[in-house]
């Protein structure tokens, strides 16, 4: 009622401004120079899940595809089970780095069909218990879990009562500790940190400032290039003696790591469905990359391209021609 | 002396007081009698029937969806068109397109369109602060980032606006519909984006639309809710003339209700963008583009340095959006006044409007004024900086800091937690009807007392119990900081000055990029949750008790001068006093924002609810779970929120009654 009429011109101007801007950024668009688009290899979509050890595996097939093949790569950053999600939907190619989820094998891989596992990365996945390796050092027979009620005490936080403290992860992972704890008669209480950013930070400043620390990790994983945590030996793994979830006493599964791609994708004829099925290198070689990645901070084209210039061979026999 | 007398306490208050009292007495000597019973503890990977029922209903979306004619038609036009949205302003400002390699528009149209656009809406002062603040997005190095952020934030805000603003007119309008919408409202704000997440990406993919949908969902509700108040703040006298003056319904609102609600809902307006740029790391999480992305990939290798350069992106965005939208809003206001610069002023929007063409062709032609020169240097140092800063700090304080952690945790903490979950359900429930009762009447102990009944029936109340402590622990500390720090700025404008850019900064910056350099510092407990929630809700309660501070009378201050008062008396027994419905309001707020902070607590150590919440978005057979803990994080929410306002609204009674 007051501010109608200036109001009204001035958005005016606003809209007449915002028209002639826009009419002449579509004329000109013809003249624009085409991106050399690449022939036979397409687009291929990798998923990107938040782990620096699948950053590497992305890292150097990115810059393979990109370098040999001539692909167009896009990266989704999402989580496992939403890359999975994305094999039904046709928005994600393939996983670079998967670790077990017989779940979601099972109702994408078996039941729905739209995706097929690609095989092993070479990669060989090992969960347990570590702890902060000054205390492996100055109690070294902590390392066997018969030894760990001993220590309990040391382990008391704010967090965890009476018992000793037990630091769990990212819940993406399922973890037996609880049960294991229980029927082993441990004096510990698992604590769920709710991410390996928690857990690792916990981990470092455990280690720096010489604290006792107890808690669940994996292997491979560039941490452990900076502070080399000492695996626990829990009773060994035998076929089976995890299947019943609230019995579980014993340590976790050797995980060989694999791939997994959409039916859609290896059925397109895209050399990068033979090269993604040929992918597969060694703990070292991860560990390598991910270091450059991790704590070199490089970009991930300068980490794959030392890789890569490195290996000439391998990567001759990952393209397969 | 004088005010104490102004202020003295009605005779409800003591009534009030008494029952408090008996309540109280009530609650610890049920939870001393019956310590341990009924406690409902619920093992971390047992689910209830319940949970089973949630994971089944989803897996039958999840199989259904391809079939289903309402999932194939409707669902994938909405999909569709808003990717389209988002597609569309990216190949504007931030994409390369199919045929071209840069974006249609440079950085340096962006730059001159924003320049032009914020002069228009309010003042050249606030288009050189608007147009400096994108030129330093460039600078540290996320220019493309940055304008990614833009558009799906533009998208978003478009569609909540379109949906909120004509809602929240109706809403004005008829207070039925404003009742039937209110559940639905708290729902949306309350309820967590984990918990959502996945459900959103199963029918909308991944990608834009998801992104936008999950913003939208977040930044609906302030829209409409502050467009209706807006509408019901035009006082009805003015309508009636309107009307007696021979208006239709119709007219009176478009000439009479709107034109004086528009400042209020430019205020609205303003409150969706921030919404909307606080999703921005979330939306992330599936796949939404722009600087979110950076500070999520910086999280998995712990580069602070590199969260924050990217944070630092997203404030600068906020920062801009928010004074500009906060300029446009006075100027709505003053607009009336100054008619006499009027032509000059169209002389002027002409010529810019002239310029900015050119800088837009400009940017179209020239390689520099395309994609931004330079090669973020400043970012990169600032990164470095802060990387090398965190780490001595973390080496100096440490031990320092783990004292405070562990002095809080034995101190309040653990008796908190161990008195809530170690007392019956029912013991506790009743003190929650009870207080209802006392501060709403029956309607809010029957409000209460359903929101109790359903958090037991989502098998969770024990872990509820686990997340209501830290989250008092969190209110006290975050109402104590408002209190102290907004008294502060509310009586000094220098501080003012000083302090509000950290407040905005608090309330924007991503808890992600402070998460890790706290988690160094406190440890992964949930005293480091805390701690998160407080840097996300001591802005908020600060704000408001400034503003309570500021809103007291100059009469009442200055008859305390002229008693003689002191500074600190004058602040103890006659501003704070004066501003007790501020007050109220800010706890309100502060418990509010420390809820919405509950799922990043499950992030770093703090259990409960939100830990619940992440491992549900993480496995697939405790989803049910997740949601089910999402029900009990809003139930307690809407409780919370419900007794604190009544309780707000209480003590502005008494503050009106002595008024008179």
């Amino acid at each position: 009622m007051f501010t109608g009429h200036r109001a009204r011109k001035r958005t005016a101007y606003v809209l007449l401004v915002g028209a002639v801007t826009f009419a002449l950024s579509s004329a000109g668009s013809a003249q624009a120079s085409y991106s050399r688009a690449a022939a036979k290899c397409g687009t291929v979509t990798l998923a990107d899940n938040a782990w620096v050890g699948y950053e590497a595996n992305l890292a150097v097939v990115s810059y393979v595809l990109k370098k040999n093949l001539g692909c167009k790569v896009v990266v989704k950053n999402i989580s496992e089970e939403i890359s999975w999600q994305g094999f039904q939907s046709g928005q994600v190619d393939a996983i670079l780095e998967n670790w077990g989820h017989e779940d979601l094998a099972k109702k994408y891989i078996t039941t729905q069909k739209v995706a097929v596992d690609l095989g092993l990365t070479g990669n060989k996945g090992i969960i347990g218990w570590y702890v902060v390796p000054w205390m492996a050092k100055k109690y070294p027979d902590i390392l066997n879990y018969k030894n760990l009620n001993k220590y309990a005490s040391m382990f008391k936080t704010s967090e965890s009562g009476s018992l000793g403290a037990f630091m769990d992860g990212d819940p993406s992972y399922v973890t037996n500790d609880e049960a294991i704890i229980k029927n082993l008669k441990l004096n510990y209480k698992v604590i769920y940190t709710g991410s390996e950013a928690a857990l690792i930070t916990s981990f470092r400043a455990a280690e720096a400032q010489k604290k006792p620390m107890i808690g669940y990790f994996y292997e491979p994983q560039w941490f452990l290039a900076q502070v080399p945590l000492k695996h626990i030996t829990l009773p060994a793994y035998t076929v089976g003696c995890d299947s019943d979830p609230k019995k579980v006493a014993c340590d976790y599964p050797p995980y060989a790591l694999n791939k997994v791609a959409s039916v859609k994708f290896m059925n397109s004829g895209s050399p990068a469905a033979t090269l993604i099925k040929n992918f597969t290198w060694t703990n070292n070689d991860q560990n390598s990359v991910a270091k450059s990645l991790a704590v070199d901070k490089l970009t991930d084209d300068a980490a794959a391209k030392i890789w890569v210039d490195a290996h000439p061979a391998q990567v001759k026999a990952w393209i397969g021609k | 002396m004088t005010a104490q007398l102004l202020i003295r306490p009605a005779k409800k208050t003591s009534a009030v007081k008494r029952s408090l009292s008996a309540l109280s007495i009530f609650f610890f000597a049920g939870a001393l009698l019956l310590r341990g019973k009924a406690t409902l503890p619920l093992d971390r990977s047992s689910l209830t029937s319940f949970h089973d029922w949630l994971n089944t209903l989803s897996a039958w979306i999840d199989n259904n969806r391809d079939s289903n004619a309402f999932f194939t038609t409707f669902v994938n036009v909405i999909r569709n068109s808003i990717d389209g949205l988002v597609r569309f302003i990216q190949n504007g400002i931030s994409q390369a397109g199919d045929v071209r390699t840069i974006p249609q528009i440079g950085w340096l149209g962006v730059v001159a369109i924003l320049g032009f656009i914020v002069y228009a809406i309010s003042n050249y002062k606030m288009a050189l602060f608007a147009m400096a603040g994108f030129v330093l997005l460039g600078l540290i190095g996320f220019w493309q980032e940055s304008m990614d952020t833009l558009a799906l934030t533009l998208a978003a805000v478009c569609l909540s606006l379109l949906i909120g603003i004509p809602l929240g007119i109706l809403a004005g309008l008829f207070p039925k519909f404003e009742k039937f919408l209110t559940p639905a409202l708290d729902f949306a704000q309350v309820m967590p984006t984990f918990v959502y997440l996945t459900p959103v990406t199963l029918f909308f993919l991944i990608g834009p639309a998801s992104a936008t949908i999950v913003t939208l969902i977040y930044a609906v509700p302030p829209a409409l809710r502050i467009t209706a108040v807006a509408i019901k703040e035009v006082p009805w006298s003015s309508v009636e003339a309107a009307i007696s003056m021979g208006s239709t319904r119709y007219q009176a609102l478009r000439k009479v209700q709107l034109p004086q609600a528009k400042r209020t809902i430019v205020v609205g307006i303003n409150q969706t963008i921030m919404a909307a740029l606080s999703m921005v790391t979330i939306a992330a999480l599936i796949d939404a583009p722009g600087l979110g992305q950076v500070v999520v990939r910086a999280l998995e290798s712990l580069d602070v340095g590199r969260s924050f350069q990217a944070g630092l992106g997203i404030v600068i965005l906020a920062v801009v959006l928010d004074r500009s939208t906060t300029a446009a809003a006075s100027k709505v206001d003053t607009s009336n006044i100054s008619t006499a610069s009027h032509r000059s002023h169209r002389l002027v929007l002409l010529g810019l409007g002239i310029t900015t063409v050119i800088m837009v062709l400009l940017s179209r032609v020239i390689t520099w004024g395309g994609s931004f020169p330079g090669s973020g240097t400043l970012g990169s140092n600032i990164a470095r900086y802060v990387n090398s800063y965190v780490d001595w700090f973390q080496m100096h304080f440490v031990t320092f800091t783990n004292d405070i952690t562990d002095t809080v945790s034995y101190g309040f903490i653990n008796p908190m937690q161990s008195l809530l979950t170690q007392s019956p359900w029912f013991i506790t429930g009743a003190g929650f009807v009870g207080l209802g009762a006392i501060f709403g009447g029956k309607r809010l102990a029957a409000i209460s007392l359903f929101c109790v009944v359903a958090i037991v029936g989502t098998g969770l109340w024990s872990d509820t119990m686990v997340t209501l402590a830290s989250t008092l622990v969190a209110a006290v500390i975050t109402v104590a900081l408002g209190i102290i720090v907004g008294t502060w700025i509310g009586r000094s404008r220098r501080a003012d000055r000083w302090i509000r850019p950290i407040l905005d900064a608090g309330q924007v910056l991503p808890a992600f990029v402070y998460l890790v350099p706290f988690l160094g510092l406190f440890g992964a407990t949930r005293f480091t949750a805390i701690m998160a929630a407080v840097v996300y809700a001591a802005p908020a309660s600060i704000k408001l008790m400034a503003d309570g501070i500021r809103g007291v009378p100059a009469t009442i201050i200055e008859a305390a001068t002229a008693a003689g008062s002191s500074s600190w008396q004058m602040i103890v027994k006659v501003q704070i006093p004066s501003a007790k419905r501020a007050l109220a309001l800010a706890t309100n707020q502060g418990i509010i924002y420390v809820l919405a902070m509950i799922v990043v607590g499950g992030l770093v150590g703090a259990g409960g609810l939100g830990y619940l919440v992440v491992a549900g978005f993480a496995q697939e057979n405790l989803k049910g779970k997740g949601l089910a803990a999402g029900l009990a994080i809003v139930l307690l929410g809407i409780m919370l929120d419900r007794i604190t306002q009544a309780a707000a609204s209480r003590t502005s009674q008494d503050f009106a009654a002595v008024g008179h």
